[in-house]
């Protein structure tokens, strides 16, 4: 079984489930899409831990279960893929994330429009299912080319999902800004991408991954031309994340889209820019990345704290979501410009714990908003839910407690992961990262607080407690928040060998003080 | 200089895909004067499709030969039968095919041209003409010469003869533009405009050849570059460049390139709409053969013996690339009308095209020409085409309709609330199934909520907008793609980070439409619109949309083949 195409299955399966619920949603198995769409999901699950069963941990740095095949060799462009760790880690995340996003959005009273055929409903989960196949394909590419269209195709069925399905009258001005601030990126990004294979080595092959680092290593290009295609992609990358100053998109898109699609959004998708920059900026520009390192500390640690004091002061629950993932981009940001390998793990396990803390918020917001009887957003009018819905309150503490990285918590590892290991090259943007973790405590509590005590408003008085549906769907995130926490290793190890191949690729080695502080950091860890 | 009349030796072979459609459009004249009226419609379309599917069969059938050959000159000297010229032959007929299914479509009970064209409109003689049903079928001889004229266009190197294909492609171009069935006094208007300007255009082109033949005492693109390359005093000198940058304006000003656009969002809107998307799709093909054609012959040989001369062609290019660019994106965000939108933005790819023709100017090697810019130039004009023919096959499927007063409360009524059920809807349209069909609804503002009147079409039409947007997966990023690259490779980087960052703003104005379609309801908008009522898809027009639409996702899924074919026709007969 060891050449059978499980990345391409892992692809191909979510993308025929959205094209046979499309044709489906037009016979008579109307009322049933959502089942449909459920099984599809759950197949997907089914064949990633077959794919991970074939995966080698103890090579986690090796890009594995590869295939490459021509796709336009005139272009020079070919369908490869292959998983590494931390691949892998953000494939099982996006593909754990969306039956529960499924079922989430299952009694989930999208606004409808009397349309005919699939139905609203349905046409959400062909969305949901379609974006699934991109997601994992751009966490497997190996291929610029390959990872640039679905870098940009992906942005489609979010832009629909957040305007066709968001609430509120903003949700046609935040698709388009997402749309646009995205496309902006990603167009500059395609210069740097085109730049990129005429400085490479050409050919039927030249955007295969590996053939560019293995070219480039031997062929430097010159020192500007390096510098300006790695901005290329690394503007695409941090609006994609984002991070301060082009993260204006993220709380307008997350508080008008539907909470599903929200925690797909910056739970997953998000973490494209981050693995971008991880995946592509620094094994293809090393030096420019190095060239780059100090003003994009700097830009992480102001995103850092400015997403950790605006999430204070917002009045709407999912704006105030959308800051703290402001802030948490942030030190994932942080993590790989230290360019230590603590950082560099740290952060990669980061964005995992990040997905699942996020899409736990946002999930259980979704599940608070959608009991208030004008589905309201504002934190104002919520209090003392805790005394008729104990299981929403909790759930909602646990998931607060890790945005706030509680230890015992898997964020808390990750964090700690990527403050010691900047701690050792770069001591003040550590300590000024550190402020965040006080101010996270503050925004988390407060809003807990607000919403969970005190008086319960009278509107409120018969708020229904979490149902056995939505206990199902939060119970694998907190599940996964308390055993990473408490037994990271696994994931650890996924990580820790891609780590050090990218701080080879860069040609960095941990400063003396990290290797204490590393081996440190993970014996307290594990 | 004065010789004896050599008669040529005329290989027709060679000639048969331009003879097929020439000769086409001749009986086409014959069948317009001698069938009755009452199956000349059927005979005309008869004769055109036949026509054009011969010229595309012969196409196909030359092509290997002229691949292995390289291609010959024919007639004379003055027609070229090369691989890139097949190819752009290609091209044509097969934008034609479309052309000639929306110019046949009367999804809507009537074609799109007026019953009787002479007629003042709005005159008795108009509505007797209309009340007996009388029916135009010139057009489709009109079209034909119009494409023929547009294959040789891109066939040869005889400026003279380039003259006198503009002149066929564009005679006929002035009176289909005229021939609208609807709104005929914006027609009328736009026919008349772009003949004035095209004539201006014409002309400008003649004398540019009479300069040039003035400079090197020849016509002919490959006596003009050996004269060059010789190093005539003259032909290096200022009449030749003069000369050469009047006609190439002569021949910017058919692609619509800026700042020598000004006819292209008037003709695009008033003209009839299978007209406008013939203009958009074919007269860009042809007219851009041609201007690659004198590029590739005329530019490395300038180059060798002044690259000043040379550098200037390029920079003026560059410049009428980045205005094109401009000017289309930013003048199409505020439009409020579908063609004209359509028009700013054939603008726009106008400029994006042009990046790749600037990257057939090798800085490297000046002595030859980009492959990849006669590549991407190729590919562009095809699934640009294809969109833009698609966008407007779209166009003519969406009309207007009139609605009584009492009717209109009946709509009002169905249409308020954001939950219109089932039974409001049905009754609606049944209220407007008894109501005639009218011109199309070209305001924006009426096609509010198309994604839940018809959400195929809309589908389809977001589909085009994506691939001129430049959207992955769609020809136009392909498209795009290749130009940038050819672009790059030659060294024009900022050109073509230029085109990089006006593709952003025609996001913008592509992608509102998207959200007028899904996210907009009808009664959001403005009602001092005519009710709107969108026809089938069953018609010709509904076949050029679905087949667009098909070939829009074939082109950005899997473009090897049409790749691969544009990069043989990279070859040109010396």
């Amino acid at each position: 079984m060891t050449d059978f195409p499980w990345l391409t299955t892992l692809v191909l399966v979510p993308a025929v489930g959205a094209l046979v619920v499309l044709a489906l949603g037009r016979t008579a198995a109307r009322s049933r899409v959502r089942e449909m769409a459920l099984a599809i999901s759950l197949v997907e699950v089914g064949v990633l831990f077959g794919a991970l069963t074939q995966f080698d941990t103890g090579q986690s740095q090796v890009h594995q279960l590869a295939e490459t095949h021509a796709w336009i060799p005139q272009l020079g462009t070919s369908w490869a893929l292959g998983a590494d760790g931390v691949s892998m880690l953000l494939v099982a995340l996006a593909v754990g994330l969306v039956p529960l996003v499924i079922g989430a959005a299952w009694r989930e009273n999208l606004p409808t429009d009397g349309s005919k055929g699939l139905g609203h409903t349905g046409t959400y989960l062909v969305l949901i299912l379609l974006l699934e196949a991109f997601m994992v394909t751009v966490f497997v590419a190996r291929d610029v080319f390959l990872f640039y269209v679905v870098f940009e195709a992906m942005l489609i069925p979010v832009y629909f999902m957040i305007g066709g399905f968001g609430t509120g009258a903003q949700r046609r001005f935040a698709a388009v800004k997402f749309l646009i601030f995205s496309l902006a990126g990603g167009l500059i990004m395609l210069a740097a991408v085109i730049a990129l294979y005429v400085n490479g080595p050409g050919g039927e092959r030249g955007f295969l991954i590996d053939e560019l680092t293995g070219y480039l290593a031997q062929n430097p290009m010159g020192t500007s031309t390096e510098r300006l295609i790695f901005l290329g992609f690394f503007i695409a990358f941090a609006i994609k994340a984002p991070i301060v100053p082009v993260h204006t998109w993220l709380p307008d898109a997350a508080q008008a889209a539907p909470a599903g699609t929200s925690a797909l959004l910056v739970g997953v998708l998000d973490k494209v820019g981050t693995f971008g920059m991880l995946a592509l900026c620094l094994p293809l520009f090393p030096t420019a990345s190095v060239w780059a390192a100090p003003v994009i500390v700097v830009l992480a640690v102001v995103s850092i704290i400015y997403g950790a004091l605006l999430a204070i002061g917002q009045s709407d629950l999912m704006r105030l979501i959308a800051y703290t993932s402001v802030s948490h981009f942030g030190f994932i940001v942080l993590g790989i410009f230290s360019f230590t390998s603590l950082s560099i793990s740290g952060s990669s396990l980061y964005m995992l714990n990040h997905g699942i803390s996020t899409g736990a918020l946002f999930l259980l917001a979704g599940f608070l908003i959608a009991r208030h009887p004008e589905r309201s957003q504002r934190i104002a009018d919520y209090g003392g839910l805790q005394k008729v819905a104990p299981v929403l309150a909790g759930t909602f503490l646990v998931a607060g407690l890790s945005a706030l990285s509680l230890p015992g918590l898997s964020t808390f590892v990750s964090e700690i992961m990527v403050l010691l290991g900047t701690f050792a090259t770069s001591r003040s943007a550590a300590l000024f990262a550190v402020v965040a973790v006080v101010l996270a405590a503050l925004y988390v509590l407060m809003t807990y607080q607000r919403v969970f005590t005190g008086k319960v408003p009278d509107e409120l008085a018969a708020t229904p407690d979490l149902s056995g549906r939505e206990r199902w769907v939060v119970a694998p995130l907190l599940a996964g928040l308390v055993i990473l926490g408490v037994y990271p290793a696994p994931a650890l190890d996924m990580v820790r060998e891609p780590a050090q191949t990218t701080m080879t690729a860069i040609g960095v080695v941990d400063a003396a003080p990290a290797d204490d502080l590393a081996t440190a950091g993970e014996g307290s860890d594990s | 200089m004065t010789t004896d009349f050599i008669e040529p030796t005329i290989d027709w072979a060679h000639l048969a895909p331009i003879i097929a459609v020439l000769g086409a459009g001749v009986l086409g004249v014959l069948v317009e004067a001698f069938v009755p009226a009452r199956s000349r419609r059927v005979v005309q379309l008869v004769v055109t499709a036949l026509g054009i599917a011969a010229a595309l069969t012969a196409v196909v059938v030359l092509w290997p030969g002229v691949q292995e050959s390289g291609g010959v000159r024919i007639v004379g000297g003055t027609v070229l039968v090369d691989p890139f010229a097949l190819a752009v032959q290609a091209i044509l007929l097969v934008l034609g095919i479309f052309s000639l299914l929306l110019f046949a479509d009367r999804s809507s009970g009537d074609d799109a041209f007026a019953p009787a064209a002479a007629a003042v409109p709005g005159s008795a003689y108009e509505d007797l003409a209309r009340a007996q049903g009388v029916r135009q079928t010139e057009a489709f001889p009109l079209l034909l010469f119009s494409l023929g004229g547009m294959m040789i266009f891109a066939s040869t190197s005889n400026l003279l003869m380039m003259f006198v294909a503009l002149e066929v492609l564009s005679l006929p171009l002035y009176v289909l533009s005229a021939l609208a069935r609807r709104r005929r006094l914006l027609s009328q208007e736009a026919g008349f405009k772009y003949f004035l300007l095209g004539a201006f255009a014409s002309a400008i082109f003649l004398f540019g050849v009479a300069l040039m033949y003035g400079a090197t005492a020849s016509v002919d693109l490959a006596e003009i570059r050996m004269s060059i390359a010789r190093g005539d005093e003259t032909a290096v000198g200022g009449l030749l460049m003069v000369g050469l940058i009047m006609v190439i304006v002569g021949i910017l000003f058919k692609v619509g390139a800026a700042p020598f656009h000004v006819w292209v969002p008037d003709v695009y809107q008033g003209a009839p709409t299978p007209v406008s998307a013939f203009m958009a799709a074919c007269t860009k093909a042809a007219a851009f053969g041609a201007l690659v054609r004198i590029v590739v012959v005329v530019a490395p040989t300038l180059g060798i013996q002044s690259a000043a001369l040379a550098q200037g062609f390029e920079v003026a290019l560059w410049i009428v690339a980045i205005l094109s660019m401009l000017v289309g994106t930013l003048v199409a965000i505020p439009q409020t009308d579908m063609k004209r939108m359509l028009g700013y933005s054939a603008i726009a790819h106008t400029g994006f095209i042009l990046v790749g023709v600037v990257g057939l100017f090798l800085s490297a090697d000046i002595r030859g020409f980009s492959g990849l810019g006669v590549r991407s130039t190729l590919f562009y004009l095809l699934a640009y085409g294809v969109a833009t023919l698609g966008a407007f096959a779209a166009i003519t499927l969406v009309r207007e309709t009139t609605a009584a007063p009492v009717l209109t409360t009946t709509a009002g009524a169905g249409a308020e609330g954001g939950t219109a059920e089932l039974g409001g809807e049905e009754r609606k349209e049944d209220v407007r199934e008894s109501t005639p069909i009218l011109g199309e609804a070209t305001h924006m503002a009426q096609w509010a909520g198309l994604g839940r009147r018809s959400p195929w079409l809309a589908a389809a039409y977001s589909l085009f907008l994506l691939s001129l947007a430049g959207i992955p997966l769609t020809g136009g990023f392909i498209a795009k793609y290749t130009s940038f690259q050819a672009g790059i490779a030659s060294g024009a980087t900022w050109l073509a980070v230029i085109g990089v960052l006006t593709s952003v703003v025609a996001v913008f104005f592509y992608v509102r439409i998207i959200v007028l379609f899904y996210f907009t309801t009808p009664d959001e908008e403005s009602t001092d619109h005519a009710p709107v009522k969108v026809l089938g898809m069953g018609g010709p027009a509904g076949v050029t949309v679905v087949v667009c639409a098909a070939a829009v996702i074939f082109l950005g899924v899997f473009p090897s083949p049409v790749l691969d074919l544009v990069a043989q026709a990279a070859k040109f007969v010396p």
